[in-house]
């Protein structure tokens, strides 16, 4: 009787304002069948990053409008780590120019979803790379 | 099963590597043992894994709790239920910060429903505990309600066994707030909270609901609202004729404010009363009596679940069925049976 869940993390860190792309993506999760914990708005890295850690997550995804992602996504990563939850699947999403999306995703981000990305492909991104993690870790 | 994370990657060489000859539960104890330690070390975050393994009803949780049982107990265990909107979170919340106040660590679950279509959840509780998310001792776990009603009360039971061997002080379990459900998942804590609000029924609504069966205390939320009056001398009213002369404990009824931080003291003080009730009239009898509950809930799950399918009443059942018999005369001649080959064998 075993039953696993996808859950999932949804944040928004920094002091930006606008959820409703957060919330839009936390609903889409959850019509898939994930647990998504949605934390509100304005976290600090720190707090996204206990949060994860407390909630056992498999996936974090960061929401940013504000332009600060370069400063702020590479911390959470950092608090991330610190916290030893190093393995969880990090994307994100937002206002992002593609030139700082491949730098975040050489850098610990597995991906950057842009502007006008259907709802439905980041779902089937994160079920389909959990499938192949869990595929992996079966397989040890 | 997902491994523990941290122990699950095994080195070459090592006894659950890859090629290892050592049995399947070898592996599965190596990987329990990993989380222990880690446990009795602190961290959080194998608190949080043997959270997970209980929530996936995964086989590792019973050799968790075997490890660590010796050390549950301790904690007090608060259930907090009542309507959606009542204001459960953010009175856990703030009842969070007044124990903390007191130097008492807190553990908080808060269970959100599944949907029944999708079995996906959105948990927001959170969003009313922030104050509490940088706090060391203060760990908050968000729980999707899954929708079986005995895997979810089984769930949030073990979940409790974890924070309380975690050594953390105070729990507070805080329910979806709907249904019969919720009856189950408070069961398992040693004082019920009920919180209301006026403007969501009268006193006669609450006595429908049934809460008056479950509630230690009870909490009157937003008793700045008009009609709270009303509410709380209904509540007083049905809460004597309920229990006066026939129980010791008579349940008070609180009014607070938990959005403006006011009276949550008033608050507190009630549920260290009842506290102090249940230990006086002994809480060890009180607690060992769930735990034989418990014993038989999971028993009949897994009995009723190995009858059906490996012991082929399933087969049987739908043999007699078509045969013409009545659903009531096919139960009664698969007891018999049953109860029959246990007499035998007795």
């Amino acid at each position: 009787m075993v039953e696993t869940k996808i859950r999932v993390l949804v944040a928004k860190p920094g002091l930006d304002g606008h959820d409703r792309g957060a919330k839009t993506v936390a609903s889409v999760l959850r019509d898939r069948g994930m647990e998504v914990v949605y934390t509100g708005l304005h976290q600090t890295p720190e707090m996204i990053a206990e949060a994860a850690m407390q909630e056992d997550v498999d996936v974090v995804g960061l929401s940013i409008l504000s332009g600060a992602h370069m400063e702020l996504f590479p911390r959470v990563r950092d608090e991330l780590v610190k916290r030893g939850m190093g393995h969880v699947l990090l994307v994100g999403g937002g206002i992002i120019p593609s030139d700082d999306m491949r730098k975040l995703e050489s850098a610990g981000f597995a991906k950057l979803f842009g502007p006008g990305t259907r709802t439905d492909d980041i779902g089937a991104y994160i079920e389909a790379e959990m499938a192949k993690r869990r595929a992996r870790n079966a397989a040890s | 099963m997902r491994p523990a994370r941290g122990t699950a990657v095994p080195a070459p060489g090592t006894a659950c590597s890859p090629r290892s000859s050592k049995p399947l539960k070898d592996q599965a104890d190596t990987v329990v043992n990993g989380l222990v330690a880690r446990f009795r070390a602190g961290e959080k975050a194998a608190l949080a894994r043997a959270i997970s393994w209980a929530e996936n009803g995964s086989p590792e949780f019973a050799g968790f709790l075997r490890e660590v049982y010796a050390t549950v107990g301790r904690a007090w265990r608060t259930g907090v239920t009542g309507p959606p909107g009542a204001g459960k979170s953010t009175l856990v919340n703030e009842l969070a910060k007044v124990l903390r106040a007191r130097a008492r660590t807190v553990g908080i679950l808060a269970v959100d429903p599944s949907s029944p279509i999708t079995g996906g959840a959105l948990l927001g509780d959170r969003i009313r505990m922030e104050e509490r998310t940088s706090d060391p001792g203060v760990y908050i776990r968000s729980m999707a309600s899954r929708g079986s009603h005995g895997g979810l009360s089984r769930a949030a039971s073990d979940a409790c066994d974890a924070i309380d061997a975690f050594g953390i002080d105070e729990i507070l379990l805080e329910t979806v707030g709907v249904g019969q459900a919720e009856y189950d998942v408070v069961s398992a804590t040693d004082t019920v909270l009920v919180v209301l609000c006026p403007g969501a029924g009268d006193g006669i609504q609450a006595m429908k609901a049934g809460i008056l069966e479950v509630a230690d205390v009870l909490v009157v939320n937003k008793v700045d609202l008009p009609g709270s009056d009303r509410l709380l001398l209904d509540l007083e009213e049905a809460a004597h004729i309920r229990h006066a002369g026939r129980s010791a404990w008579i349940p008070p009824v609180v009014g607070c404010s938990a959005g403006k931080s006011q009276g949550i003291e008033d608050v507190v003080a009630a549920l260290e009363r009842h506290r102090q009730h249940l230990e006086a009239a002994g809480l060890d009898a009180v607690r060992a009596e769930k735990r034989v509950a418990q014993v038989q809930r999971v028993l009949q799950e897994r009995l009723g679940a190995a009858l059906w399918s490996e012991g082929g009443q399933g087969r049987r059942a739908r043999t007699l069925l078509a045969a013409g018999r009545t659903p009531y005369d096919v139960v009664d001649e698969l007891a018999a049976a049953l109860v029959g080959a246990l007499r035998g064998a007795g």
